[in-house]
C-alpha cells in the first residue's frame, strides 16, 4: 500500500481492496518500525485512528473526496488544535494551540488522515535540519546525511513513505531544496496562494506553504486543497483557483524553457550539471524549445535575503517571550531576567543568530543601508524574473550546487550552509512559484530538477512536471530498506 | 509666569475610535468587561495568527481627516514598532509610521476672544496595547488584553501652542470634534482619549526651540493644564537656575501635581519601524472618500454660522448650543416640535435646561426633562396658556417626575385667566379697598402702578393674563 499515488490510494479505498483504517495502521507500524529516521516530532496515532474510521463511514456513504481517508502528516510549523506544535524548537516545545492552520483545518475537512507533526529546522531557519531542538532528520537514501531543511522531516518521511504526503513550508528553499536532496516532488506556490493563517511566521513576506509528495499528480491534488483566498490572511490573493489535474496531461510542444546562464556557472559540481541537462534533454525530446537566458541580479540574492527574512524573523519571534505561552525559564528574578533568560535558553543558536542579525538591520542608522537597500534589490530580482517569463514560459536549473551533505559538515559554518540555497532564494523574493522534481541520480544520491513558472502558473508546472514523469522514473525509486 | 520666556507647547492625542471590534480582529471592543474575555488568538499574538485590517477604524479616520481638512492619503502604510512590554503581547505595536493615513490638516481654536489656528502635522493608525495591574497580585503583575488591539487614531499637532490654557482650548475642541463626527465617545475616565505633551521654553525672541520635554498620558482638561504649567515653571527654574533641561519623557502626577523624569533619550528605545509584511498598504480612492464624505455630519464651526443665521442666535448662545452635537440636536428638535420662536427656546435651553443639567452635574445625553416635555411646555408659553413665572415652575415639577407639561398645569390648575370678567371683578375690589394709593397714583405717582399689578397677580394666584391685567388696570385707574 505504501507504494502507491493519492489517486491509486483513492481507488483501492473506493473498490474496497483496503480500508482507511488498514491504510492507517500500516502507515503507524511503517512510522514505527523507522524511528532512526527521526522524521516525525509527534505521533497522533489514537486521533489517526478515530480519523481513519469517521473517512471509512464517509466513504460508505458515498460523499467522500479525493483526499478522504488519505494518510498525510504536517510540518510542526502548522497549527494544530489539540495537539503540540513545537516549530522544531524548545521555545514551544510545551505548546498546544487552541486552534488549526487554515492548511490544516482545509486537510481535515477533505477527511485526509493526520499521522502526526513533521520534524523541521527550529522556526524553519536552516537548510539541513539539524537546527531543531528535537535533533537532525536523517537522509533515507543515506543515513549519514542530511535531509535538506528545513522541511526536512516532511522530505525525508515521504521518501521513506512513512506518510502518503506531507505538508512543507518555503521561505527561501524550505520545500525544494529538502525535496531534492531526498528525491521527492515539491511546490512551492505563488507567494498568497496558500493561506498562512496558522503556520507560525519565520519572515511573513516569504513564507509560503506547499505539498511535498510521491509525484507531480499528488502534489495537484493536495495544492487543490491547500489553494485558495483566506479573509484570515490579508496577503492571500483573491483569485479562482483552477483544477490543477485537469492540465496534467496536455501536452508540452513548443514549450519555451529558459535556461538562466547564472544557474550553470563554478558553482555547480559538474555531476549535479550534467544531470540537470540530460533532464533539459528530455524535454527537448517532448517538443520543448531552449533558450538561454540571463538573469544579472541573481548574484544579489542571497544577501538581500539575509537582510529581508531576519529583519522580519526578528519581529516576528517577538512573541516568544516567556509570558503567555512556551518556554518560561525557572524562578525570574524580574522582567528582565524573564525575557533574557527565556529567550536565551528557549531559543536555539541558528534563530538567535537571524534574531540579531535582524535587529541589527532595522536599527536606527542602519535600517536604510540594510532593509532598504535590500528592498529595492529584491525588486530588481522580481523584475529579473518578470522580463524572463515574458520571453520564456518556465526557467529550469538546479536546486541545489551539491547533492545531500553530510551531517554535522556545514552546522558550523553558517555562511556556506547560506550559500547553498544560491538556486532557491531568488524565488521566493519574487514571489513566483518553483517546483523541485527527481531527475537522477548521483553516487546514489538524489538530484532535483527546478522548474520555475510566472505568478499563479501552478497548474503549469505541474502539468510540465507530470509530462517529465510520465517519461521517467526518477520519482518512483525508492531508497533501500524502506521499500 | 515669567514674561521673558515663551512657551512652545506640541500635542499628541490618542483617541479611541469607536468601532464594533478591534483594529485587527474580531474581538469585541467594549470597555469593562472581566480581565481577558475580550482578547481573542490574534490579540493574545498566538504563534500563527495574522492581522486584519477593520474598514470601519479606516473609514473613521478618513472622516477624521477630511473634517480638519488635510490630505487624506491614497496610499498609507502599518509599520511594526518593536519593544518589548508583557502587556504587548506580540512584542510590537501595529501603528504607522513614514505613511500615515492622515496627512496636514488644521483645527481653529479661541482663547479670551482670539481665534488662532493650530496646525496638525499628521494623523494615524494604530492598536491600543494591553493593561499591566500591580495591584492585589502580591508581588507579581496581571496582564489583561481585553484593551490589546483597541483601535487608536493618534493626532500629532505642530508646535503651535504657546500656553497652557492655548493646549487646553486645542484638547477641548479636539475632544468636541471626535464626538461630533462619532469616531470616538471621547470617554476620558476610559482612557478613550488622552494626550502626550511636549514642552518647551525659549526665551522671548529666540527662533529655535528649546529642548523638549514629553508629559506622557495626560487624561483629563484639567490635568493638561497643571501639567503643562508645572513643567513650564520646572523648565524656567531650571534653566534661570544655571541648569539644562534635557529631553526625556516626564510623567504627570496628579497626587503630588509635579512631573518626574521616566526615561532619557538615552534610554529611549529604538522602536525599528519596518512596514509590516501581514499587511497590505492601505488604498484609500476617490470613491472611498466619497462615500465618507457623503456621511460626513455637520461640523461644530459651520453649525454654529447657521445657528447664528437661520435662528438669529447671538455668538454667545450659538457656541455653546453647537459645543456638542446632542445638544445642538436636542435644541433644533425643541424648535421643530414646538413650533416656537428660536429664541425662546435657546433661551430655555441655554438657560434653565442647561442651568439644572450643570446642577445635577449630568450631559444632556441624560437629561430627565425630554426635548417632547420641553417643547410641550414652551407650547404653552407661546399660546399664553402660562406665563414665563409660572412655566419655571411646572418645569421643576418636570424634573422630578415624568408628567408633561400639559398634566402639571392642569393637575395644579395653573392655566393661565385671560377671562376679562374675572380679572375685572378683582380689579375692581383691588381699587375699592385701596383708595389711598389710588389717589396717590391719579396725582402722578406712577410706579404705585407696580403695587396694583401685585395685588391683583396675588388676588389671582399668579395664574392672570399679565397683559390683560396691564391694560385693564390702566384703563381703570385713567378714568
Amino acid at each position: 500500500m505504501h507504494t502507491k499515488t493519492i489517486a491509486e490510494l483513492a481507488k483501492g479505498l473506493r473498490s474496497g481492496e483496503f480500508s482507511s483504517l488498514e491504510l492507517t495502521q500500516s502507515f503507524l507500524n511503517r512510522i514505527k518500525q523507522h524511528p532512526q529516521l527521526n522524521c516525525y516530532i509527534t505521533v497522533t496515532e489514537e486521533p489517526a485512528l478515530q480519523a481513519a474510521k469517521a473517512a471509512d463511514a464517509r466513504l460508505a456513504q458515498g460523499n467522500a473526496e479525493l483526499l478522504t481517508g488519505i494518510p498525510i502528516a504536517q510540518k510542526d510549523i502548522f497549527c494544530t488544535e489539540g495537539v503540540k506544535t513545537t516549530c522544531g524548537s524548545k521555545m514551544l516545545d510545551n505548546f498546544i494551540a487552541p486552534y488549526n492552520a487554515a492548511t490544516v483545518e482545509k486537510f481535515n475537512k477533505a477527511g485526509a488522515v493526520m499521522l502526526g507533526k513533521l520534524n523541521m529546522d527550529e522556526f524553519a531557519m536552516g537548510s539541513s535540519n539539524e537546527t531543531s531542538y528535537y535533533g537532525a532528520v536523517k537522509n533515507p537514501w543515506d543515513m549519514t546525511k542530511v535531509p535538506g531543511g528545513s522541511s526536512g522531516g516532511s522530505a525525508a518521511a515521504v521518501a521513506a513513505r512513512l506518510t502518503v504526503c506531507a505538508t512543507g513550508t518555503d521561505t527561501g528553499g524550505s520545500i525544494r531544496q529538502p525535496a531534492a536532496l531526498c528525491g521527492i516532488t515539491g511546490l512551492k506556490p505563488t507567494y498568497g496562494r496558500v493561506s498562512r493563517y496558522g503556520m507560525i511566521a519565520y519572515a511573513s513576506s516569504l513564507d509560503q506553504g506547499g505539498p511535498m509528495a510521491r509525484s507531480a499528480e499528488d502534489a495537484a491534488i493536495m495544492l487543490q486543497t491547500m489553494a485558495g483566498f483566506d479573509e484570515k490572511d490579508s496577503t492571500s490573493v483573491d483569485l479562482p483557483v483552477p483544477d490543477y489535474r485537469q492540465e496534467l496531461n496536455n501536452r508540452i510542444e513548443g514549450l519555451k524553457i529558459g535556461l538562466p546562464k547564472e544557474f550553470f556557472s563554478e558553482g555547480l559540481n559538474s555531476d549535479m550539471a550534467s544531470i540537470i541537462e540530460t533532464a533539459v534533454d528530455e524535454y527537448r525530446k517532448l517538443g520543448a524549445q531552449i533558450i538561454e537566458i540571463s538573469m544579472p541580479n541573481l548574484k544579489l540574492a542571497i544577501p538581500a535575503y539575509y537582510v529581508i527574512a531576519p529583519a522580519e524573523c526578528s519581529a516576528n519571534l517577538s512573541r516568544f517571550d516567556g509570558v503567555r505561552f512556551g518556554y518560561r525559564c525557572e524562578n525570574p528574578v524580574d522582567l528582565t531576567d524573564l525575557y533574557t533568560r527565556s529567550r536565551g535558553e528557549g531559543f536555539g543558536k541558528e534563530v538567535k543568530r537571524r534574531i540579531l542579525m535582524g535587529t541589527y538591520a532595522l536599527s536606527a542608522g542602519y535600517y536604510d543601508a540594510y532593509y532598504i537597500k535590500a528592498q529595492k534589490v529584491r525588486r530588481l530580482i522580481s523584475e529579473d524574473f518578470k522580463n524572463a517569463l515574458s520571453r520564456v514560459d518556465v526557467i529550469m536549473g538546479p536546486v541545489t550546487p551539491t547533492t545531500a551533505f553530510g551531517i554535522g559538515e556545514k552546522i558550523d559554518n553558517p555562511i556556506e550552509m547560506y550559500l547553498s540555497d544560491f538556486y532557491t532564494i531568488a524565488i521566493n523574493l519574487a514571489g513566483v512559484p518553483a517546483m523541485s522534481i527527481p531527475a537522477g541520480f548521483a553516487q546514489g544520491k538524489p538530484v532535483g530538477l527546478q522548474i520555475i513558472g510566472n505568478y499563479f502558473a501552478e497548474d503549469r508546472l505541474l502539468n510540465i512536471a507530470h509530462q517529465y514523469q510520465q517519461v521517467t522514473d526518477w520519482h518512483l525509486q525508492i531508497p533501500k530498506g524502506f521499500e | 509666569m515669567n514674561d521673558q520666556w515663551e512657551t512652545v507647547i506640541g500635542l499628541e492625542i490618542h483617541t479611541q475610535l469607536a468601532t464594533k471590534s478591534k483594529i485587527f480582529s474580531g474581538a469585541a471592543t467594549a470597555y469593562g468587561a472581566a480581565p481577558n474575555t475580550q482578547a481573542c488568538a490574534v490579540d493574545l499574538g498566538l504563534p500563527g495568527v495574522l492581522p486584519v485590517l477593520n474598514k470601519e477604524a479606516v473609514q473613521l479616520a478618513v472622516k477624521f481627516g477630511m473634517a480638519i481638512e488635510a490630505v487624506v492619503a491614497p496610499y498609507s502604510v502599518f509599520a511594526r514598532k518593536n519593544y518589548f512590554y508583557p502587556d504587548l503581547p506580540k512584542g510590537y505595536q501595529i501603528s504607522q509610521f513614514e505613511l500615515p493615513i492622515v496627512g496636514a490638516g488644521h483645527l481653529d481654536i479661541e482663547v479670551d476672544g482670539v481665534s488662532k489656528r493650530i496646525g496638525i502635522t499628521r494623523a494615524h493608525l494604530e492598536e491600543d496595547a494591553g493593561k499591566s495591574l500591580h495591584e492585589n497580585f502580591h508581588g507579581l503583575t496581571g496582564i489583561d488584553l481585553n484593551r490589546a488591539g483597541t483601535p487608536l487614531l493618534e493626532i500629532v499637532s505642530e508646535p503651535d501652542m504657546r500656553s497652557a490654557k492655548e493646549a487646553v482650548a486645542y484638547m477641548r475642541k479636539m475632544h468636541e470634534l471626535v464626538r461630533y463626527l462619532g469616531i470616538s465617545d471621547g470617554n476620558m475616565q476610559e482612557g478613550s482619549f488622552r494626550c502626550d505633551a511636549n514642552v518647551s521654553v525659549r526665551p522671548k525672541g529666540q527662533k529655535e526651540f528649546g529642548t523638549r520635554a514629553e508629559i506622557k498620558n495626560i487624561n483629563s482638561f484639567k490635568f493638561v493644564e497643571k501639567a503643562i504649567n508645572h513643567e513650564i515653571d520646572r523648565q524656567i527654574e531650571l534653566i534661570e537656575s544655571g541648569g539644562k533641561v534635557i529631553q526625556e519623557t516626564r510623567l504627570y502626577d496628579s497626587v503630588k501635581d509635579e512631573t518626574r523624569s521616566m526615561r532619557s533619550k538615552e534610554e529611549a528605545n529604538d522602536y525599528r519601524y519596518f512596514p509590516d509584511p501581514d499587511l497590505l498598504p492601505v488604498i484609500i480612492d476617490e470613491e472611498f472618500k466619497a462615500q465618507v464624505k457623503s456621511a460626513l455630519p455637520e461640523l461644530p464651526q459651520a453649525k454654529k454660522q447657521r445657528f447664528k443665521q437661520q435662528y438669529v442666535l447671538e455668538e454667545e448662545n450659538a457656541t455653546l448650543l453647537t459645543s456638542s452635537r446632542p445638544l445642538a440636536d436636542y435644541f433644533e428638535t425643541v424648535i421643530k416640535e414646538s413650533g416656537c420662536d428660536a429664541k425662546l427656546c435657546a433661551n430655555w435651553v441655554t438657560g434653565d435646561l442647561l442651568g439644572a443639567l450643570n446642577k445635577a452635574g449630568l450631559d444632556i445625553t441624560d437629561t430627565p426633562v425630554s426635548h417632547e416635555r420641553l417643547a410641550g411646555l414652551l407650547t404653552r408659553i407661546a399660546d399664553h396658556s402660562i406665563s414665563g413665572k409660572i412655566a419655571k415652575q411646572v418645569f421643576e415639577e418636570m424634573w422630578q417626575n415624568a408628567a408633561s407639561a400639559d398634566e402639571i398645569i392642569a393637575a395644579k390648575g395653573l392655566k393661565q385667566i385671560s377671562d376679562t370678567g374675572a380679572i375685572e371683578s378683582i380689579i375692581d375690589k383691588i381699587i375699592a379697598e385701596n383708595p389711598g394709593q389710588v389717589e396717590q397714583y391719579r396725582s402722578g405717582k406712577d410706579k404705585v402702578f407696580g403695587f396694583f399689578v401685585g395685588q391683583v397677580m396675588k388676588e389671582m394666584q399668579g395664574k392672570a393674563n399679565p397683559g390683560e391685567v396691564n391694560k385693564m388696570l390702566q384703563a381703570k385707574l385713567n378714568r
